[in-house]
């Protein structure tokens, strides 16, 4: 057996090449005779579409083409996108054509795009449409929305309820009739972008001679957006490519398929030339999808000794202007509620409304940061209600390791029963408080008020469905040159997708890790893929990666036995090698290997032997693997300014095996920084006729450096019965339960003036203002 | 005078070109020259990703037009790349896990090459308010700061 | 998010300025940029010339001459950051620098065109306003002197006319042994403060004030020299006591309000930043208060 690479603290292939600027972006990919678009986009939030008139734009030297909803291909021209996930209490159809036609629903809907020799022309251009409309009454705020009077975010529809859905087991109302206490909450958490600082790109190039349709996108999911672009272009998927190269972030919406990324392979067909599109950051605002606008109003009952008889509560979701995922995302929140505790009763109404905004869709959490906050804050609730400590109602609340595999009682959103495989959540939670010295914790806070310092603590816990199905592919072979290629239908906007697959291939086949030559998110090198979402690719791609080296491995040392006329199990595979440990211990390498098991023209294999040595593996999860973890953050508030900040955050996190702590780390680290995000600063924000106001960088906050601590992390690694690795997705743990733990440690910090925040993201100014209203100010100035 | 002669030396190599006037810097960069390491994350001067030495100040190069960097010296990533191999900085960045992406990475090196440069022994608090001008959005800045910081002890012992 | 064309200027004499200033039509100023270019980027603002001030040797320079600190328009706002002369005669503006913008801004960025910009939540035209400093307009018809009261006029107008451009400002300089305090909220390190306080104090014999200046940014549109808070001040012996009722004079401003913040918590930001500056302000006068807030 070869070097061990699965568990250690391998450094990322992906970095030399990015660190020296040979990264390969989309927009860098350089290609003869590009042409640039710009698209024409909805001023308004809501609008009937009257006529375009591009005649000023096309006067324009260099421009090229300016085209509208009737001048695409049949069938986008007519027909609407397809609904990725469809449900059937979603009651009508609810997706955008990829160029409006009659009606636009969102600011920043594309309208039309011109085509011209550079961007700074295309956006000349651009400007020089003339569009007529005629305003419509628009919807913002979904509380609005589901008025009987409320303006429609579709004309045509007859209400803006689109969806209403009830996840239950037990006897709720049984459970609340008897309880000693029962506690309310309503609850908010607003929108919030992805916001990879690589903004969205599509680069679409047409070969005549054999006509392929290349598309390079920035995309999480290109297989599936070739399928997509397939079906709008009446094409068959053979004569189609998608790329997606180096992807500068994810985080959700780009996992999404955009108008973009049909109309510019459209407009690279009709003109003959290779078209280019770079999202620009306002685009961005405007137009990727967001997430997190839910409003949540949630009871928790409890018993005199703070265990949970039952939860129940009412949940409203902004869907923004499409469905193009479907509902996943509140049935995901509305599934993720009971999280590590034991509730035996538990009853929430969903309903989704349309609104006039871009619409939403998952981003790194998708309905988890939510669900988690609602559940947290309830038992922050009942510890202070009935003065325990906080962490102790969760620790009498925990589902304990003996109860594995657990059902909760639901139908989790990958359509299997919610059965969490495994998990340790008292050692989770007891670990985290350990490393936080929570102990210790109420001695500094008194001592920090002696100072005239508020310091608080808050914690957090989740459970999460990760390494969703349907399956991710793996293809091993070695070539000829001894390397090894592996080609994968998982994709890479970060996660080090190349450097964990690689261990787990090399470790199997028995080659150099630096010898593994690895495609990766390009429809041409794999014929069946999905994409990253959901902390899947771990899972999915990483067992497939397992199973495809495995069965290589039993191909390697088969041929190598024959050829070296020893007996299988004398041979090793190491660096590249098959040494029989036999006879005069003869040496192989790889590359004859491959070459033999190519055979020779006319000559039939031997008996047994396959052509070629190569194997591919689509692992398909029988379920959701579930992770969990605690975080605890403490904070310092500046009282008189309402500023917060985090001095110390702790996470305990179970994702199963690790396959590489680096990484692993880096993912959660930078999870908590999004929540981070989630908690103080992002906040997308539109006005009452849904225009949207939050559309910069020095608008919309994401954390900077000194907004995030190091985190202190610990793996709490319980191995997931479920797939040969054992592993469970990690890629947004890291973010779930951060705004939970962060709004709790600023309540803690600020328990002298008994103030109370139920929202995110949590500003100075509305720290300020209770403060104000609970008196804080007299003492504070008076002192 | 929409199109202005330009002579500008990038990354040691002097070039002249007539450039229209309102050609940002960054694309000057990307598009005539093709060193595509330079990214733009917001065109509006808050990410960092366009980041550039301009006669050594770090400067946004997308709040920068072509035609005012004529004389200057300009240096990209791929100029503080050796050749071959990689900086004392980026191998740190490789060994602490200081990029996910990559994207801001170009932008957060330049940065973090004027810091060094001209404080070699920064502290933890002095490289993150060094660092506020560059956004990242996948590391959460923990392996940023500690490749900044590990970069530093390894530059003060090769120093001497 | 291109720019839309525009011709180049690159004039390397303020008289040449001043002549294409005064003859373009439709010309903007290109000073550091750091404003001006994100709002061409989005098309906010399209210009037909662009004049550059970069090469015009005459427009940079620190002098101290006849107690005022003299400072060239284009001096780039790091340049003043470490500038010896600044934190020997003028340390408020050394200190309120390292809040404006980032490193990578302030490169570039230069006191006139933050001056000219006037952004009601920058900190350098705050101040300017605190020191009544005075600002040098160039012009084909020649050099005029405006007091900043005069020069500030409103959100993010100011006195210069559209053929004038800022050429110095001149800064008082206070006695030697005065102290300077700046404080600001802002959400996040570097971005413009939702409100600030910039004061200055002069203490002579049994702690008396002899001197005060105290002006706010971020809580209207443009920079507010609370001259209630100084009158309070001047004559008075320094104690937090009278800290405190200095500062709670700011309760007269009457703020803005927008998406960053609303108009009572900048209110309530004012008089806790102008405490906290004019603590600060006291301590390096050599007077050891007691932190009020």
């Amino acid at each position: 057996m070869g070097a061990k690479h699965f568990g250690a603290r391998v450094t990322r292939l992906e970095d030399p090449a990015l660190l020296s600027g040979r990264g390969r972006f989309v927009d860098d990919v350089k290609m003869s005779g590009v042409l640039h678009a710009c698209f024409v986009r909805s001023p308004y939030a809501h609008a009937r579409l009257h006529g375009i008139d591009a005649k000023a734009a096309l006067a324009i030297p260099g421009v090229h083409a300016v085209i509208a909803a009737n001048d695409l291909p049949d069938p986008m021209r007519s027909e609407a996108m397809p609904m990725l996930l469809p449900n059937p209490s979603i009651s009508a159809l609810c997706t955008q054509h990829v160029l409006a036609r009659a009606e636009v629903y969102y600011v920043g809907q594309p309208v039309a795009v011109v085509i011209a020799d550079s961007r700074y022309i295309a956006e000349d251009a651009a400007a020089a449409v003339a569009v007529h409309y005629d305003a419509l009454p628009a919807v913002g705020d979904c509380r609005d929305a589901v008025d009987e009077g409320a303006p429609r975010a579709h004309a045509a529809l007859g209400s803006n309820v689109l969806s209403t859905f009830q996840l239950a087991y037990g006897d709720v109302d049984a459970a609340f009739a008897n309880a000693p206490h029962i506690f309310e909450d309503e609850l908010w958490q607003h929108r919030g972008g992805g916001m990879a600082i690589e903004t969205r790109a599509v680069l679409a190039s047409h070969d005549a001679a054999t006509d392929m349709l290349t598309v390079w996108s920035g995309t999480q999911t290109p297989h599936i957006g070739r399928r997509m672009l397939a079906d709008l272009l009446g094409r068959e998927l053979e004569s189609i490519r998608m790329i997606a190269p180096d992807v500068g972030g994810g985080f959700g919406p780009k996992a999404i398929f955009y108008p973009e990324e049909a109309v510019i392979p459209a407009a690279a067909l009709k003109l003959g030339r290779p078209v280019k599109w770079i999202e620009d950051r306002r685009e961005h605002f405007l137009c990727a999808t967001q997430e997190r606008d839910q409003y949540w109003s949630v009871a928790i009952a409890v018993d005199a000794e703070a265990k949970i008889l039952g939860v129940r509560g009412r949940m409203l979701h902004d869907s923004g202007a499409f469905v193009p995922w479907g509902i996943i995302m509140p049935y995901i929140a509305a599934a993720t509620v009971p999280g590590p505790y034991v509730i035996p009763a538990y009853q929430l109404d969903t309903m989704v409304v349309l609104t006039n905004k871009v619409p939403t869709t998952p981003v790194r959490g998708a309905g988890r940061p939510q669900a988690v906050f609602a559940m947290e804050r309830l038992l922050d609730r009942v510890a202070r209600e009935l003065q325990l400590d906080r962490a102790e109602v969760r620790r009498r609340n925990f589902i304990q390791p003996e109860q594995m595999p657990y059902e909760v009682g639901l139908l989790f959103r990958d359509g299997k029963p919610l059965i969490y495989d495994s998990g340790d959540y008292p050692k989770g939670q007891e670990t985290a408080l350990a490393d936080a010295d929570y102990e210790s914790f109420r001695e500094r806070q008194r001592a920090a008020l002696d100072e005239g310092r508020f310091i608080g603590i808050g914690l957090g816990n989740y459970v999460e469905g990760t390494g969703l199905g349907p399956f991710e592919g793996v293809t091993v072979r070695v070539l000829p040159s001894g390397k090894v290629a592996v080609a994968t239908g998982a994709t890479n906007q970060g996660q080090g997708t190349r450097t964990t697959l690689s261990q787990i291939v090399a470790e199997q086949v028995g080659c150099r890790i630096e010898d593994i030559v690895m495609t990766i998110g390009d429809t041409g090198a794999i014929a069946q893929g999905v994409g990253a979402f959901a902390s899947r690719q771990a899972v999915n791609a990483g067992c497939s990666a397992l199973l495809a080296g495995q069965s290589v491995r039993a191909q390697l040392v088969a041929l190598a036995a024959r050829t070296l006329g020893v007996k299988e199990s004398d041979i090793d595979l190491d660096n590249g090698q098959a040494i029989a440990e036999s006879g005069n211990k003869p040496i192989i390498g790889f590359g004859d290997l491959a070459r033999l098991a190519q055979g020779i023209p006319g000559v039939s294999l031997p008996a047994g032997q396959a052509a070629g040595l190569e194997h591919t593996a689509y692992y398909t999860p029988q379920q959701a693997a579930y992770c969990s973890g605690t975080h605890v953050a403490e904070v310092e508030v500046d009282a008189m300014t309402g500023g917060v900040k985090i001095v110390r955050y702790t996470v305990a996190h179970d994702s199963g095996r690790v396959i590489n702590p680096l990484i692993v780390d880096g993912q959660v680290q930078g999870g908590v920084a999004h929540g981070i995000g989630n908690a103080l600063f992002e906040w997308m924000q539109y006005d009452e006729n849904a225009q949207p106001l939050t559309t910069s960088f020095a608008d919309y906050l994401l954390p900077m450096a000194t907004d995030v601590p190091t985190c202190a992390i610990a793996h709490v690694e319980t191995v997931n019965p479920l797939n040969p690795l054992g592993v469970k997705g990690a890629g947004e743990g890291g973010t779930i339960p951060a705004a939970a733990a962060i709004i709790g440690a600023i309540e803690d910090a600020l328990s002298p003036f008994d103030v109370h925040f139920a929202e995110t993201p949590l500003t100075p100014e509305r720290i300020v203002a209770a403060l104000r209203a609970a008196g804080a100010y007299e003492k504070l100035f008076a002192a | 005078m929409s199109k202005q002669p330009t002579r500008v030396t990038v990354n040691g190599k002097a070039h002249a070109r007539i450039v229209e006037a309102r050609l940002t810097l960054a694309d000057f960069l990307r598009h005539e020259l093709g060193l595509t390491g330079t990214h733009l994350g917001c065109e509006h001067g808050v990410c960092g990703a366009c980041t550039v030495l301009v006669d050594g100040h770090s400067t946004r190069a997308c709040l920068m037009f072509a035609v005012q960097a004529n004389g200057c010296e300009v240096t990209t990533v791929e100029g503080l790349t050796p050749e071959g191999g990689l900086s004392v900085l980026q191998q740190a960045f490789v060994d602490n896990h200081g990029l996910q992406c990559g994207f801001c990475t170009p932008g957060m090196l330049v940065t973090l090459t004027e810091l060094l440069r001209e404080n070699p022994s920064p502290s933890e608090d002095e490289v993150r308010e060094a660092l506020t001008g560059n956004l990242c959005r996948c590391t959460g800045y923990a392996g940023i700061v500690k490749a900044a910081l590990d970069a530093a002890q390894r530059l003060r012992a090769a120093g001497g | 998010m291109k720019p839309a064309p525009f011709d180049y200027h690159a004039p390397r004499q303020l008289k040449e300025a001043a002549e294409l200033l005064a003859t373009l039509p439709n010309a903007k100023i290109l000073a550091g940029g750091q404003s001006l270019v994100p709002m061409m980027n989005f098309r906010y603002v399209v210009a037909d010339h662009l004049v550059d001030l970069g090469g015009i040797a005459d427009l940079r320079g620190i002098t101290v001459v006849d107690g005022w600190l003299r400072i060239g328009a284009m001096m780039r706002q790091r340049e003043l950051e470490t500038a010896p002369e600044v934190a020997q005669y003028c340390p408020l503006l050394a200190e309120a620098l390292r809040h404006v913008g980032h490193r990578q801004t302030r490169n570039r960025g230069t006191i006139g065109g933050s001056l000219a910009h006037a952004d009601p939540a920058a900190e350098l035209p705050a101040v300017c306003a605190a020191y009544d400093a005075v600002v040098h307009v160039a012009s084909i018809r020649g050099i005029r002197q405006v007091p900043f009261k005069d020069f500030s006029t409103g959100f993010m107008a100011t006195a210069l006319e559209p053929d004038e451009m800022i050429a110095a400002i001149d800064l008082p300089v206070w006695r030697q042994g005065h102290g300077h305090g700046f404080h600001e909220f802002a959400r996040r390190h570097g971005d413009f403060a939702l409100a600030g306080a910039v004061a200055l104090l002069d203490v002579g014999a049994g702690n008396v004030v002899r001197r005060a200046a105290l002006s706010l940014c971020g809580v209207a549109a443009s920079p507010v020299r609370v001259e209630a808070a100084e009158v309070r001040l001047v004559g008075q012996p320094l104690d937090s006591s009278l800290i405190r009722s200095a500062a709670a004079a700011t309760w007269l401003i009457e703020p803005i309000s927008d998406i960053h913040a609303g108009a009572e918590y900048r209110r309530h930001l004012a008089q806790v930043l102008s405490a906290r500056a004019l603590t600060d302000a006291a301590r390096r006068a050599g007077v050891d208060v007691p932190s009020v807030v």
